[in-house]
């Protein structure tokens, strides 16, 4: 089962404690923007098969919305961080590109 | 191509059985077609079926990363059904579910259709509005749907339990004209009657660049070299992001993992297709004597071609409720597959920002029942780039707000 650990309560969950929230770190593009940046920011998606930084919150837990970066075609997971940022922060993005060195963030 | 027949079996009882020809042919790929599709699953190996059969475009090959049908085609839990609520589904699902009904004389290939009935139970008072709404579309867009009473659901499928503690079955919604067929015979047959035209179908072909100029497409490269054509038609399910990202646009699609999963073998007991959308099971028995059961999608992105073992457990826990026998039961085997959902649960059949490369995909959870008609609708958008059928279907539906909801209107179970 996937197991991610909180980074707000440091609780190894399962993911039956915790709902998916997808692609992490969007954009948003509210009133005023143009048509195409809108549709992108409502609807379109990276989907990788690959790594993938993604949000996730601890529904059974604390409540919070969290995020992780994952890998989508071998479930390995690179680590969580707190939702309060725009990119991913220097150890995750570390851990990351130990293990996949052409990584590069989105 | 030697047609298959009773007389074909008699010829053949007397000679060993030596005489059979290989269904299809594994050529070398050619440096240039008229159309390459990529994809060699039902819905790939159907658009090239009619773009050669409705629109004399033969010179067509379709690559295929795995095998032939490896992918969601033999993944499925092979229902179909065409009782949809929009106008536009019941159009696309209806023409497919009709062409089920001869694809056994057209592709002359046992397909083994067997159209004993699809009912969808309703287990709250929501869910009887609902699909008393969906007949009554369904009575208008000319698809043969009726909501039946619990005492008829009970008659048609005695081994139900009516009263669950939880949910009682309060009716269903009933297609008699649906069923089940043979889900790896749609992909033989396809690929069979594709080679006969004198298709290539070249598996085992990984496609790893889209080439264009000016914006328009100009072939595929691929693990066995580079195939140009004026036409690419992209029909890879789960995989679609991974291709548009080389043809160089995003898509409005999340590919998430759905299971389903097998009993032993048992004796007869249950000869309708049954779903219960509100604890998201649905179940039919295959010929093998087999309980076929599918339920709910992974929530999260997933290319790895298996799910979490708690949504077996949560399908399996609801089915017991509406069908007690079932806790005797073991199961035997479970699998997963890629499925590509869309944001409105609809498909996307479209022409795409790259001139020449049309796209096929986010059937999401339920496109087995879709494959003859999806076929058909995106050889004629390939061939004469609109097709009634997908006109409802493009990419410019997101931008323009114009949804084809069918996440509430089917449930989430297809």
């Amino acid at each position: 089962m996937l197991t991610l650990r909180c980074p707000y309560c440091g609780f190894d969950a399962d993911e039956t404690e915790l709902t998916p929230g997808g692609e992490a770190h969007l954009k948003r593009y509210g009133p005023g923007s143009d048509d195409a940046e809108f549709e992108a920011y409502l609807f379109h998606r990276a989907n990788p098969k690959g790594v993938h930084l993604e949000r996730w919150r601890h529904a059974y837990g604390c409540g919070k919305w969290f995020l992780a970066a994952r890998d989508t075609a071998t479930l390995e997971v690179f680590g969580t961080y707190s939702a309060q940022t725009l990119e991913p922060p220097a150890e995750i993005v570390a851990a990351i590109k130990a293990k996949r060195p052409d990584w590069s963030a989105p | 191509m030697r047609r298959y027949s009773a007389f074909a079996i008699a010829r053949e009882a007397f000679r060993h059985h030596l005489g059979w020809e290989r269904a299809w042919k594994s050529p070398t790929p050619k440096a240039s077609y008229d159309a390459v599709i990529v994809g060699a699953g039902g819905h790939g190996l159907a658009t090239a079926y009619y773009l050669g059969k409705n629109h004399g475009i033969t010179n067509v090959a379709v690559i295929e990363k795995g095998w032939l049908g490896g992918g969601n085609t033999g993944r499925n839990t092979t229902i179909i059904r065409s009782n949809y609520l929009q106008d536009a589904s019941a159009a696309i699902y209806e023409k497919a579910r009709s062409l089920y009904e001869t694809m056994s004389q057209d592709l002359n290939y046992n397909v083994m259709f067997s159209p004993r009935g699809v009912m969808m139970l309703a287990q709250t008072e929501h869910e009887v509005r609902g699909y008393k709404r969906t007949a009554h579309a369904n009575s208008l867009q000319g698809v043969e749907t009726s909501f039946i009473s619990p005492a008829r659901v009970k008659e048609l499928c005695p081994i139900i339990s009516l009263e669950g503690p939880r949910y009682p079955v309060l009716g269903a919604l009933w297609q008699a004209r649906g069923g089940t067929a043979r889900h790896d015979a749609v992909a033989w047959g396809y690929a069979r009657a594709c080679s006969d035209m004198g298709m290539d179908i070249i598996q085992q072909c990984e496609v790893t660049g889209i080439r264009s100029e000016a914006g328009q497409v100009t072939g595929v490269e691929t693990t066995k070299g580079a195939i140009s054509c004026k036409r690419l038609g992209i029909v890879v399910a789960g995989h679609s992001g991974v291709l548009t990202e080389m043809a160089g646009f995003r898509l409005p699609i999340e590919s998430v993992a759905l299971q389903a999963l097998v009993s032993e073998p048992i004796k007869p007991c249950m000869d309708v297709v049954v779903m219960a959308n509100t604890v998201h099971g649905y179940m039919s028995q295959s010929d093998k004597g087999e309980m076929v059961i599918g339920g709910g999608a992974d929530g999260y992105n997933n290319y790895t071609q298996r799910g979490s073992f708690h949504h077996i457990e949560e399908t399996v826990r609801a089915l017991i409720e509406t069908f007690p026998m079932l806790s005797r039961l073991k199961m035997l085997r479970q699998w997963g597959g890629i499925v590509d959902m869309t944001g409105d649960r609809s498909p996307i059949l479209s022409k795409t920002p790259l001139e020449g490369c049309f796209i096929n995909c986010g059937w999401g959870t339920g496109g087995f029942k879709a494959i003859p008609g999806s076929g058909w609708g995106f050889a004629e958008l390939m061939a004469k780039d609109e097709s009634p059928l997908t006109a409802e279907f493009g990419l410019n539906r997101f931008r323009e707000g114009r949804f084809i909801d069918e996440s509430v209107a089917a449930g989430v179970a297809h």
